[in-house]
């Protein structure tokens, strides 16, 4: 009977004081949507695994790491709530102008409203408009006028909805050439704005 | 003497509010809060997220963060995660993200620290270490039920 009863507490002390188990853990590389594939390196229970291809997995259950490779549904099972949770990538538009003035070429206004669309899709977007130049005119000149261009399109932004106090503007004038050219060169592919969004 | 004292006590509460943001919540779905120093606050989008936050979410809850140096991650439902460390320079692009996935789920997108330095963003899970070198992945700590 006293044995009993000192067995019994026995089991039940290594049954409170046995280590918790601790969950089971996945990690796994995912393709991006423009096909790269990354890697990440896992240190776990005595071992470590570079995984570096698409839907590349490692494991840990019950203290062991596993390498293996996951089915793309699985994944979808598994992460697809979390997965729909990533915000946008940071992204960027470019849209060109009318030599020596900050009014857009008709190719650049009719790609305007698939820009704003992408623009309205993102909640909360952090926006950063840059204008630009050719090397036509002095530095001042264009200075002013890659100044002008960008205000410009960030009132279009601001037109459409988009939230003010989240749109910065910014001009660089001659100094950032999409095309290389000595100055004085009328260059239609450095008469632009880069709007990045993130 | 007291003017100039209420002032300095002026700027010390609200400049570090910003000095300290790390990034911004821009998808927050159900039950969404943030742990900031023994207080749980809610967090909306449009919420900041700092260094030491824990990011909780509840059984119907998702939300998606953007760091500063353009890094993506996403916590999903019953997850909680801890911003452990977060640095990063926007000039030299020399960075350290430490976080830990205490359980729960969690999708990412490296930014632009992991592009200069590789394996400068870590994840932690109760069980191992994560190093990244880029740029997607997705990890999973899963309650026994």
């Amino acid at each position: 009977m006293k044995f009993l009863a000192v067995f019994l507490l026995a089991m039940w002390l290594a049954n409170v004081l046995r280590a918790p188990e601790k969950a089971p853990e996945v990690f796994a590389v995912l393709p991006a949507p423009d096909g790269h594939v990354g890697a990440i390196v896992v240190k776990g229970p005595g071992a470590e695994h570079v995984i570096n291809t698409a839907y590349g997995a490692v494991r840990i259950e019950g203290g062991t790491q596993t390498a293996s490779v996951l089915d793309p549904r699985q994944v979808q099972d598994m992460f697809g709530s979390t997965l729909d949770a990533l915000p946008g990538v940071a992204t960027s538009f470019t849209l060109y102008f009318i030599e020596g003035k900050d009014e857009l070429t008709p190719e650049s206004q009719a790609q305007l409203e698939s820009v704003f669309a992408e623009l309205q899709r993102r909640p909360l977007p952090d926006i950063v408009v840059i204008g630009h130049t050719d090397t036509v005119g002095s530095l001042d000149f264009n200075d002013k006028l890659s100044r002008a261009r960008a205000e410009r399109m960030r009132e279009l932004l601001i037109e459409r909805g988009l939230p003010a106090d989240r749109i910065e503007a910014a001009g660089r004038g001659k100094r950032e050439l999409l095309v290389p050219t000595e100055d004085n060169v009328s260059e239609p592919r450095n008469r632009r704005v880069e709007i990045n969004v993130r | 003497m007291h003017k100039s004292l209420i002032l300095v006590a002026m700027v010390a509460v609200s400049f570090p509010v910003f000095a300290a943001d790390v990034g911004l919540v821009k998808v927050s779905r159900g039950n969404v809060q943030i742990e900031r120093n023994g207080a749980k606050i809610a967090a909306p989008v449009g919420a900041a997220v700092q260094t030491s936050d824990v990011i909780l979410t509840g059984a119907d809850g998702s939300a998606g963060i953007t760091f500063t140096d353009n890094s993506l991650v996403s916590v999903g439902p019953n997850s909680v995660f801890a911003i452990d460390k977060y640095t990063f320079d926007s000039t030299t692009h020399a960075g350290e993200f430490e976080g830990s996935l205490k359980k729960g789920r969690l999708a990412a997108i490296s930014g632009k620290m992991v592009k200069q330095s590789p394996e400068s963003m870590k994840i932690r899970t109760p069980s191992a270490i994560m190093g990244v070198r880029g740029t997607e992945f997705v990890v999973q700590v899963d309650d026994k039920k």
